[in-house]
């Protein structure tokens, strides 16, 4: 079938699924601190858009209650926070280097022809027209872990932490509709809670080793070499 | 009368221009006129016997009554044999006429090298060449192949007296007898399931899958390393520079090529049941090939290295379009398939003409001012303003620019790559789209060499004394360079003629001919259908024409006088040479781009006067570039051959009583294996 | 025939229209900067005027100094005659397919980069070495964008593939945005403006494009100087009818032409105007920081290819 032939909706969401990936893309690439956590604002707005976007296509009321709480939580308040922290700590000028930015991006491109690859037999399982963002999801998360790998900032790998979350949101969303919303409810609490956890960790990390360089953490080894 | 009549007195030509040459200590003149003229008889007797060969439908086949007693010579000449013998037949044909003048300085009574090794290789490895492309048993094939490689290794040897020079050499004949082995073992496969060692009874062997691939994989590394790929790629850069030039010129222009002859004619015809994987692996190795080669030809400052790294590019084009046409044919697209074969033939002859013609061209300079190094060079431009314009034409020929030949394969190997699409695998169609960026990004790579190679070597002020004093080519150089550009030219502007011709190819591998590449007459090149793609050459090439012209006769009409003089030096009084970019200024931004991909050590001293430590006197900048496959697989791998080697050793005692015992106990041994 | 001088006359409005097209951009430029801004036909006149001007030539410049004006004026024009401007199904887009015309920027770019040399200054071969650099990495980017439009239009022949996203309608194509913001780019760089190069510097440190041309003058520079114009047009061109070719001809009436005509002139002054936003927000980058930009741009067509694949097929 031809993409002209969907509904608008159906191209939307794809169109969306499509942006979502390039956001991840961009956090891949983005070596400045306030700029990613913007992205990752911005990959949250998305998230919600989308989800409402699923609501209204396919009548589903309660999405927009996902719809809502994702705004709020993944475009807001925890950017919100995460800005705050790295106010907080100075760190928000910083410029983290990647060893190899290009061979990342590659990297990542690869992980997309890995996961569509991957998602294929889950395609053709799935009766849904919009079943083919499962691959962007699965993209998502693992694009979420290489920003994980690739940095040293802990504040980088919290982003990337929760751009898996939003991943996995992603598909649940356009894939199966939603989750049940209790179920909904937990992740996005868990989520908050993680992140309060983590600007707690920081400051922790930062009192006991005097940076947010995670590198620093290898001398913790027990064993010197 | 058939098309094999020829190819035997093409044969005997290259034999009898070894054989003259015998003498070429005595009486030079052998060489530089005796020689060259049954190599020139050689080369045009095997382009109609190929040409011929091409046309006729079916294939001539002849045995003779050598070799072994149970396993006569077969030969078989067909339109794939014919391809190759005709591009063999050219480039040799071209060399006999520029040989003569290049060797003047050979024969020079000061020269204590051996002239008749020089002659008496240069026929054998023709002959070797040519018997090659006409075997149809595994026996001649190999014997002619060894022919090939070994009078080959007498050529890189020939000015064996600097240590460097033997070195390649022998790096040469080690690579050389490695990959030997591997097709070796690689007809042995395919004798052991075809119960003979003739292609006939292989052609018809039943392979079960996995051996099928086994016998692909041993064929591709002996044909691979011979074409020079990547990872298998070092010999070639350091061998084919170090043989006189219009050695060189053969070795990378058709050489490389009856690799790749091996390598069609083993898995299309031998093998025939090709699979895409097979496609897979020789697309992303050509990739890796292309990619490296350009990148490491366009660091070198020696000419002759430079434009045998370029080789490695084009081999790995040439891979890419196999590699294409296998993903195509392994997965149903058999007309598709077509296409990426056709891509890739007609590469083989694009490269075999400009990189005849540039290793010419640096011959030339070679002679007429003894520098190779880029660096040296400058303003040949005028020294030498015909084989400037031949250069030129090569030059624009291998950065693949419109409207000349090296474009057409490209554009060729694109559209192949563009039917992705149809393929069923997700994974095959954004795989196929990537590499295909990655041969836009060679393509330019090797635009920016050729620019530094022109404009550095060409262009400017000579920047030395040498090269301010060279002189123009001899007759015959020229000859032989304007012959090749002419051919570039053409052979750019009139595609769907030699597709026409090169069709006869696919018909007989695959029985079937592209879909429409030639069918909207010669003006146009339209390989799937007009609606999907068309070029035109021939208009393109009166259409840049008509605008520059109507550009220059209407500004001509109003022209005011044009002034010389000074260019724009900022004040500081003239420009001497030693302020142009030098080859190495010029690749820099490259090099800090795609830094990782070379092992470089950089050495910049600086010398400080001591009275005034703020003000720098001088600066040294050497640059020294390091195959990373040296590093990183040639000598681990060498390091665990010597370990081996070590442990083997300990059985050489040096009592000969131990020697007694080892024959003592093989005899009982196998006298018990035999009972 | 009709078609072939309907074809001729689309290159002439195209080659006319190019300095137009530039003044415009510099004149929303002043604008948008606050400066007083010159006449919209400074660009003809400033044409005129180095076309009545003496050439002065450097003592030791070669052949290929002086043909290259030609060949890249030559090539340029007959890249235009093929990118479909007011009409689409005209006969010339058959000559050569858009690899074709990115093969003729590429031999453009090598003569001028060789011109560049031939002087022997240190300008010219810093101008050549980034030029070739920077078009070495922007073409990969700009045929995998090229691939993804073909891939979905399944030709590589401009008027069809113009013809084929008229026909398919108004369709949310990711992969179409990708490849358009990556062609964008391309434009950006190849053209040689803010961030990647400068058309108005002479400031020895950051020039890339001037400097290769810095010997040149009187009608020569006026040709480079046309052909230059005429590439920034024919990428906008490229980005207008390509993606967005609503408006455009299909049939070779007189009403139908007006319109293509004012709806190509509406497109290009709203991209030239988008140019221009971007060149002021925009500060230039240094040198080594372009491939960074670029590799970003390969990204965007990478993900346009990748999304096409993912997304777009197999539904």
């Amino acid at each position: 079938m031809e993409l002209g032939q969907l509904s608008l909706y159906d191209q939307a969401i794809l169109l969306f699924a499509a942006i979502v990936l390039f956001t991840s893309f961009v956090m891949l690439a983005q070596a400045r601190i306030v700029p990613l956590i913007h992205t990752f604002a911005w990959q949250g707005t998305l998230l919600a858009v989308t989800t409402a976007l699923v609501a209204y296509a396919t009548n589903h009321p309660h999405l927009y209650i996902s719809a809502g709480m994702t705004f709020l939580l993944k475009a807001l308040l925890i950017p919100w926070m995460l800005h705050r922290l790295a106010v907080r700590l100075r760190i928000h000028r910083d410029v983290e280097a990647v060893a190899y930015p290009s061979l990342t991006l590659l990297a990542g491109g690869g992980l997309v022809i890995f996961s569509y690859h991957v998602a294929l037999p889950i395609v053709q399982l799935s009766a849904l027209i919009t079943r083919n963002t499962i691959a962007v999801s699965i993209a998502v998360v693992l694009l979420g872990m290489l920003l994980m790998i690739t940095r040293k900032k802990a504040i980088s790998q919290v982003i990337g932490f929760m751009s898996i979350e939003n991943g996995l949101f992603f598909a649940a969303v356009v894939s199966t509709y939603g989750m049940p919303m209790v179920v909904e409810l937990g992740i996005a609490f868990d989520v908050l809670v993680a992140a309060i956890l983590f600007g707690v960790f920081f400051f922790q990390m930062r009192a006991s080793i005097d940076s947010l360089d995670v590198d620093r953490l290898n001398r913790l080894r027990e064993v010197d070499r | 009368m058939s098309p094999l009549i020829f190819a035997y007195l093409a044969l005997a030509g290259a034999l009898a221009s070894g054989v003259v040459s015998l003498g070429a200590d005595r009486y030079p003149h052998l060489l530089r006129y005796g020689s060259s003229l049954f190599l020139g008889a050689c080369g045009l007797l095997a382009i109609v016997a190929g040409g011929w060969a091409m046309i006729d439908e079916t294939p001539a086949t002849d045995v003779l009554a050598l070799g072994l007693p149970w396993l006569k010579w077969h030969l078989r000449f067909d339109p794939l044999s014919g391809f190759f013998f005709s591009i063999v037949g050219l480039l040799v044909f071209v060399t006999s006429l520029f040989a003569p003048g290049y060797l003047r300085e050979y024969t020079h009574p000061g020269n204590k090298q051996a002239l008749f090794a020089l002659g008496l290789f240069s026929g054998l490895f023709v002959l070797g060449m040519l018997l090659v492309l006409l075997a149809d048993d595994a026996f001649v094939f190999m014997i002619s192949w060894e022919l090939m490689s070994v009078s080959s290794y007498f050529l890189v040897a020939y000015q064996h007296q600097h240590a460097a020079n033997r070195r390649a050499a022998f790096l040469y004949l080690l690579m050389a007898h490695i990959g030997g082995v591997a097709i070796l073992l690689g007809f042995g496969v395919l004798a052991g399931f075809g119960g003979g060692f003739t292609f006939e009874a292989m052609r018809d062997a039943d392979l079960s899958a996995t051996w099928a691939s086994i016998a692909f994989a041993l064929a591709f590394i002996g044909f691979g390393m011979k074409a020079g790929m990547v990872p298998l790629h070092a010999w070639l850069p350091e061998a084919h520079p170090v043989a006189p030039s219009h050695i060189s010129a053969l070795m990378s222009g058709v050489m490389l090529k009856v690799a790749i002859y091996g390598l069609i004619r083993f898995t299309y015809d031998l093998v025939g049941d090709i699979q895409w994987q097979w496609g897979v692996v020789l697309l992303i190795i050509g990739s890796a090939s292309m990619l490296l080669g350009v990148l490491y030809a366009l660091i070198q400052n020696n000419l002759k290295r430079l434009l045998a790294y370029s080789s490695i590019e084009n081999v790995g084009i040439i891979l890419s379009g196999l590699g294409l046409s296998m993903i195509f044919i392994g997965t149903g697209h058999v007309v598709l398939g077509v296409l990426g074969l056709l891509a890739a033939l007609y590469h083989i002859l694009s490269h075999a003409l400009f990189k005849g013609l540039l290793f010419l061209g640096a011959g030339a300079i070679a002679h007429a001012c003894h520098e190779y190094d880029l660096n040296n060079m400058g303003g040949l431009i005028r020294r030498m303003p015909q084989t400037a314009v031949f250069f030129l034409i090569g030059c624009l020929a291998i950065s693949g620019l419109p409207p000349l030949n090296g474009f057409v394969s490209e554009w060729l190997t694109f559209q192949a790559a563009l039917q992705a699409p149809a393929l069923e695998s997700g994974v095959l169609r954004s795989l196929i789209p990537v590499a295909a960026a990655v041969l836009a990004l060679s393509a330019v790579l090797a635009a920016t060499c050729f620019v530094k190679v022109y404009g550095v070597a060409f262009l400017g002020q000579s920047r030395s004394r040498r090269v301010g004093h060279a002189h123009e080519a001899a007759i015959g150089m020229r000859l032989g360079m304007g012959l090749l550009a002419v051919l570039c030219v053409l052979f750019g502007i009139f595609p769907s003629a030699v597709i026409g011709v090169i069709d006869a190819i696919p018909n007989q591998l695959l029985g079937q001919g592209p879909p429409s590449a030639a069918a909207h007459g010669w003006l146009w090149l339209t390989p799937i259908s007009p609606r999907v793609a068309s070029y035109s050459a021939p208009l393109v090439l009166v259409g840049i024409l008509l605008f520059a012209l109507v550009a220059y006769a209407w500004l001509r009409v109003r022209a005011v006088n044009i002034r010389r003089g000074d260019p724009w030096d900022c004040g500081f009084g003239s420009l001497n040479s030693r302020m142009q970019y030098t080859g190495t200024a010029f690749s820099m931004p490259i090099q800090r781009v795609f830094a990782p991909v070379w092992d470089l050590k950089v050495d910049i001293e600086e010398t400080v006067n001591p009275a005034q430590p703020l003000r720098t006197e001088g600066i040294r900048h050497q640059l020294q570039v390091h195959d990373k496959s040296w590093s990183r697989l040639y000598e681990p791998i060498g390091r665990l051959v010597l370990a081996a080697a070590r442990r083997i050793g300990l059985i050489q005692t040096g009592s000969i009583h131990t020697y007694l015992a080892y024959s003592f106990f093989t005899l009982i041994l196998l006298l018990w294996v035999v009972t | 025939m009709t078609d072939w001088l309907m074809a001729l006359a689309q290159t002439l409005l195209f080659v006319a229209m190019a300095p137009l097209l530039g003044g415009w951009i510099k004149r929303v430029k002043c604008h948008m900067q606050n400066r007083a801004a010159p006449s919209l036909w400074q660009p003809y006149r400033d044409l005129a005027k180095l076309f009545r001007k003496h050439t002065v030539l450097a003592a030791n410049a070669s052949w290929i100094f002086r043909a290259t004006p030609y060949i890249v004026f030559g090539a340029t024009v007959l890249a235009a005659a093929v990118v479909p401007l007011v009409a689409v199904n005209l006969p010339t887009a058959a000559i050569a397919d858009v690899i074709v015309l990115v093969g003729f920027f590429a031999l453009a770019r090598f003569f001028t980069a060789l011109a560049g040399m031939d002087i022997g200054t240190a300008f010219g071969g810093m101008g050549s070495s980034r030029e070739m650099m920077i078009g070495a990495l922007a073409e990969p980017v700009m045929l995998m964008a090229v691939f993804t439009l073909a891939m979905s239009a399944s030709t590589t022949n401009l008027s069809e593939a113009v013809t084929y996203t008229l026909n398919s309608g108004l369709v949310l194509r990711p992969s179409f945005i990708f490849a358009a913001l990556g062609l964008m780019m391309v434009a950006v760089a190849e053209s040689g403006r803010i961030p990647v190069d400068n058309p108005a510097t002479h400031l020895e440190l950051t020039m890339v494009h001037e400097a290769m041309i810095l010997e040149y003058s009187g009608r020569h520079l006026a040709l480079i100087e046309w052909a230059g114009q005429l590439k920034l047009m024919i990428y906008l061109v490229l980005v207008a009818n390509v993606f967005f070719p609503w408006g455009i001809a299909t049939e070779m009436s007189p009403d139908n032409l007006a319109k293509g005509l004012v709806a190509i002139a509406g497109k290009l002054a709203l991209l030239g105007v988008l140019l221009v936003t971007w060149e002021t927000v925009m500060a230039k980058m240094r040198l080594f920081r372009v491939p960074q930009f670029l590799g970003f741009a390969f990204l965007l067509s990478l993900l346009g290819m990748l999304t096409r694949v993912v997304l777009e097929s197999g539904l």
